[in-house]
């Protein structure tokens, strides 16, 4: 069952930032993208589990800082040719603050 | 609103990648409609050769499969030929009057083989070579009869010789040339090929005129008679004399044609609406009849259609491959030379191995290989990028030295490794991954093959194997990038050079005002864009443009190196490699309190410490920062380290102060942002302890002042820094290497070492701004203070303003 938790104030992201949550289920990556939509996704990369959370933002994919792979955020794939998907978890902005649902 | 029609005519190589790449442009621009005369969707027509010889199945040369038209949208009638082009009321109509209208219309109708105008030239049994139908009578033939005769010694005959007398029947090739492929290699080169395809079992007759066919009791072909009134025997006639472009259609409709359809350098015909590429064209009275062309073609034309307009096609230099396996052989440009050209041949008749430059003033402009093809790829780029190449000349029989860097154990023969064996290094790719991934995925471009295998995407020093690798599997259709013209990425079309001279002359002063003023592609960028636009910005425009830490790599973003498992590293600066108890203290008790795991000695004369967690970063370096350590951006495209040897100051045999200047000069260069990494050394004496010869700059005190050198590198590639000049005084030193370190920061691409950017613009070039120029020097200089001014420690700047980066939420049940 998902649980809504309140993170942080919405301004504590920048746009094409990142914040990384510690969670019970682990680490998870919090991106706003230009256009203030938020996604969350597991903070390990398909690939050999690099910090997605510390990669780059650009429209809405995060490149991954160890070597380069792509993540869809919206769908949670790696974009092709790489394979691999990380989880995502829903989000919500109420009041400038950001909620997660885990 | 009705979206726009495209109607292609031909669906063939060149016509399908104009839509690919139209289709990476703008997916949605038009609504598009193919024809082809052709039953199949596209195939890759090259590979039929290895089809013939029996190395791949049909199925395999399919490029677009049916699927692909649908998922794009694309509406595909096969089997259907154009027989007419209404420019008026802008509509073509199919032999079965099937018809669509057009708002552009592209003409991709390739050729079609030249027909000898000789008697019996109609027979049963006498066929030309284009495509698949073609290809499989070929086969069918060479299953009932026993005797060819291909008509015609160039690329296509001698793949047709080559396939039917590996499916078991005798070919006779007749040529009317002096030597074969004389459109494509010199006399001599030209013999040595006759002698391996004789070994092969193939008969030739050279300068031999055809003059009739004569048919058997059946009705088929049965002998070939030639001018001297001589017969040989045949039941199957290759004619393999030549291509014509198929432009009856155009001309029917009234369109500009020559040889071709006369195009301009945006692949327009003479009706604005009306494109054309490939085989069918004639541009600036060229035509062409191998791929690697057509694909440049395809990429101008796409940005037409796309209605992008920045592109233009100005011609292309070709290279050949033959596709008979066994034999290696490579030709570019103007192999032929001239009155004036200067030749440098090399033979070695035993080996089989024969190689021609031919270089005019400082350029090469031709090259014929031989038997050993390995370094082809190399030459045609020195060629079509027109490098100068007066400081090479005297190596440049021998190659790039471009393989068997570090990493590749010597390895320096794609063709000769086995398939199992590693090419890349970092990502752990076989040469037969590569090879399967070319195959089964049509790739054409290195970037192509970085995408679907990682190999050379790494560090890239296989990049020189993994394009011998594609020179291989592809032949002539491999086209080597054209490194000076290549966009940054895939969100623009411009090239590094032109976004700087953007930058520095409309005053650009942000990514956002980049990105629209230079018609980005996509609203961000992407990681590879950005970062590079970024020091652009910074270098361009210091203390007004806005450096953006969201385009910079985390290590940048977060002053520290990142690891494997997302901890991070702290290497705080030595100056010159020197340091104290306070410092030493200073370290080893923030080791212990933060339990840092493992501590090392850098290669830079300093020390790592290893496995940070980010959030202890701003404690480490607020402690720190109290015995006066600053940051040593070890994570940093920026000023990296300046090694230093003991010296005059306590050296038996020093003649400078090394460690003095060493530590000045990484004063005076603290903090600065380059394109690249910076590291520099000082030595004492020519017994260079400092290692001075493999860094950007390096100095070497002598007795009567240093020699300043520049362009090393120790790291992928070995490459030994160059002498600038001799100076007097450490303060020459300074200004010198400050001007020469700004000369690169201004004009350097992003992640090009200074090595890289010597090599683009010359020694010469860089002497005369800063050797023989006194005031450009100085003026050089000027800009580097100015934009170091008022540099502070980036990690006593995180603890002040307690930078973002480091929050980290815990959320705890
Ligand atoms: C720490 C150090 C190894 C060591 O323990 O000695 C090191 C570590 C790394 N080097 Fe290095 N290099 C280190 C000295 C060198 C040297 C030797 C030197 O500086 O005298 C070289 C060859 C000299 C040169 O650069 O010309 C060197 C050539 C490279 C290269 C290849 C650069 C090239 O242009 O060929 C890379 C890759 C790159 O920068 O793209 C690299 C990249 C890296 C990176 C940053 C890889 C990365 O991007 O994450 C490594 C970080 C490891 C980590 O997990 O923290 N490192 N690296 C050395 C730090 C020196 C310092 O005090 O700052
Ligand atoms: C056996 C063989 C081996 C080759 N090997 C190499 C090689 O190693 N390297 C290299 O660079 N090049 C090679 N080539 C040449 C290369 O294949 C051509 O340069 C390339 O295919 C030309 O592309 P195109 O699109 O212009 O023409 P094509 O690929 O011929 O496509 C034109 C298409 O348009 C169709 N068409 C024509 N008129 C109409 C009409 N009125 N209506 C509808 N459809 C029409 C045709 O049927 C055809 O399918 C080889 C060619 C052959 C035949
Ligand atoms: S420290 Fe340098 S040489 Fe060692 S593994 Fe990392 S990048 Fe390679
Ligand atoms: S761990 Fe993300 S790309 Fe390798």
């Amino acid at each position: 069952m998902n649980l809504w938790k309140k993170v942080c104030p919405l301004e504590q992201i920048p746009r094409l930032g990142a914040m990384r949550i510690e969670t019970p289920k682990g680490a998870i990556a919090l991106f706003r993208t230009r256009d203030d939509q938020l996604f969350a996704v597991t903070d390990r990369c398909p690939h050999k589990g690099g910090p997605l959370s510390q990669g780059i933002v650009a429209g809405h994919e995060v490149t991954c800082p160890l070597h380069g792979w792509r993540i869809d955020l919206t769908t949670g794939e790696a974009v092709s040719p790489d394979k691999g998907c990380v989880t995502r978890y829903p989000t919500k902005v109420e009041e400038e603050w950001v909620w997660i649902a885990l | 609103m009705r979206k726009p029609r495209l109607v292609v005519v031909g669906n063939g190589m060149a016509g399908c990648r104009t839509l690919e790449e139209l289709l990476k442009l703008a997916p949605d621009r038009y609504e598009i409609t193919v024809f082809g005369a052709e039953p199949h969707p596209n195939y890759n027509r090259i590979l039929l050769s290895s089809v013939l010889a029996g190395e791949v199945p049909f199925v395999e040369t399919i490029l677009n499969d049916p699927t692909w038209y649908e998922t794009h949208g694309i509406r595909l009638h096969l089997g259907k030929r154009v027989v007419e082009i209404d420019r008026i009321s802008q509509r073509v109509v199919a032999e079965d009057g099937t018809s669509a209208e057009y708002d552009r219309l592209l003409l991709a109708t390739g050729s079609s083989p030249a027909i000898l105008p000789v008697p019996g030239n109609d027979l049963h049994g006498v066929i030309s070579w284009r495509d698949i139908a073609d290809t499989e009578a070929m086969i069918e033939a060479s299953q009932k009869y026993r005797h060819a005769v291909v008509i015609g010694g160039g690329l296509l005959g001698l793949e047709a010789a080559n396939g039917l007398a590996l499916r078991g029947m005798t070919v006779t090739v007749v040529h009317i040339g002096a030597w074969l492929l004389e459109r494509q290699l010199d006399r001599y080169a030209g013999e040595l090929l006759q002698k391996s395809l004789e070994a092969k079992g193939l008969r030739f007759m050279l300068q031999t005129e055809t003059r009739a066919l004569h048919p058997g009791p059946d009705g088929r072909v049965q002998s070939v008679e030639f001018a001297d009134g001589s017969r040989v025997e045949a039941d199957l006639v290759v004619m393999a004399v030549g291509i014509r472009p198929n432009i009856e259609l155009a001309q029917r409709a009234g369109l500009y044609c020559r040889r071709g359809i006369v195009v301009n350098d945006t692949l327009q015909t003479y009706d604005p609406k009306i494109y054309a590429v490939g085989e069918c064209v004639e541009h600036r009275g060229v035509t062409y009849g191998l791929v690697a062309p057509l694909f440049e073609q395809a990429k101008v034309c796409a940005n037409h259609l796309a209605e992008f307009g920045i592109a233009r096609y100005t011609g292309s230099v070709t290279s050949t491959k033959l596709k008979v396996t066994g034999i290696d052989l490579f030709s570019a440009g103007n192999f032929m030379g001239s009155p004036q050209s200067d030749f440098i041949t090399f033979t070695d008749p035993s080996a089989g191995v024969y190689k021609k430059l031919v270089i005019e003033g400082d350029h090469l402009v031709g090259a014929v290989l031989y038997g050993d093809t390995v370094d082809g790829a190399w030459y045609f780029q020195l060629i079509k990028d027109r490098q100068k190449i007066t400081e090479i000349r005297h190596q440049l029989m021998f190659g790039p030295h471009h393989l068997g860097n570090t990493g590749h154990s010597g390895e320096n023969r794609a063709a000769a490794m086995p398939n199992d064996a590693e090419v890349c290094g970092c990502n752990g790719v076989t040469k037969g991954a590569i090879v399967a991934a070319i195959k089964a995925n049509g790739l054409f471009t290195l970037e192509d093959v970085r995408k679907h295998t990682k190999a050379s995407s790494s560090c890239g020093s296989c990049t020189g194997l993994v394009e011998q690798i594609l020179a291989n599997v592809l032949g002539s259709v491999y086209q080597p990038n054209n490194t000076r013209e290549k966009p940054i990425c895939d969100c623009t079309d411009l090239t590094h050079a032109e976004v700087r001279q953007a930058i520095r002359e409309q005053k650009l002063l942000s990514i956002p005002q980049v990105m629209e003023t230079l018609g980005w592609r996509t609203p961000d960028g992407c990681a590879t864009c950005r970062p590079a636009l970024n020091y652009y910005l910074i270098s361009t425009w210091p203390h007004e443009a806005q450096d953006d830490p969201q385009s910079r790599f985390i290590n940048e973003r977060a002053h520290a190196n990142i690891q494997k498992d997302g901890t991070f590293s702290v290497v705080p600066r030595m100056w010159g490699g020197l340091t104290n108890p306070t410092e030493l203290r200073a370290i080893a008790d923030v080791a212990e309190k933060f339990r840092v795991p493992t501590i090392k000695l850098t290669g830079g004369q300093r020390i790592d410490l290893l496995g940070v967690k980010k959030n202890d970063l701003p404690k480490i370096w607020a402690e720190l920062g109290k015995a006066g350590l600053v940051s040593g951006h070890a994570y940093g495209k920026s000023l990296r380290t300046v090694k230093t040897c003991v010296g005059a100051e306590h050296c038996r045999f020093g003649t400078q102060k090394s460690m003095g200047l060493g530590i000045r000069l990484e004063k005076a260069l603290f903090g600065m942002w380059s394109p690249h990494k910076v590291k520099l050394a000082v030595s004492g004496c020519p017994r260079n302890c400092a290692e001075s010869g493999i860094k950007d700059v390096g100095i070497i005190g002598v007795d009567s002042g240093f020699e300043i050198y520049i362009g090393g590198n120790g790291g992928i590639k070995t490459e030994v820094a160059q002498f600038l000049c001799k100076v007097k005084s450490e303060e020459e030193v300074i200004e010198y290497v400050g001007a020469f370190l700004q000369l690169y920061r201004e004009e350097g691409f992003y992640l090009e070492r200074t090595c890289h950017y010597l090599a683009r613009v010359g020694l010469d070039y860089v002497k005369a701004q800063i050797v023989d120029n006194p005031e450009k020097r100085q003026a050089l200089y000027e800009r580097l203070l100015y934009s170091l001014q008022g540099v502070e420690d980036p990690w006593q700047k995180a603890v002040a303003t307690q930078d973002r980066e480091y929050a980290i939420m815990e959320m705890t049940e």
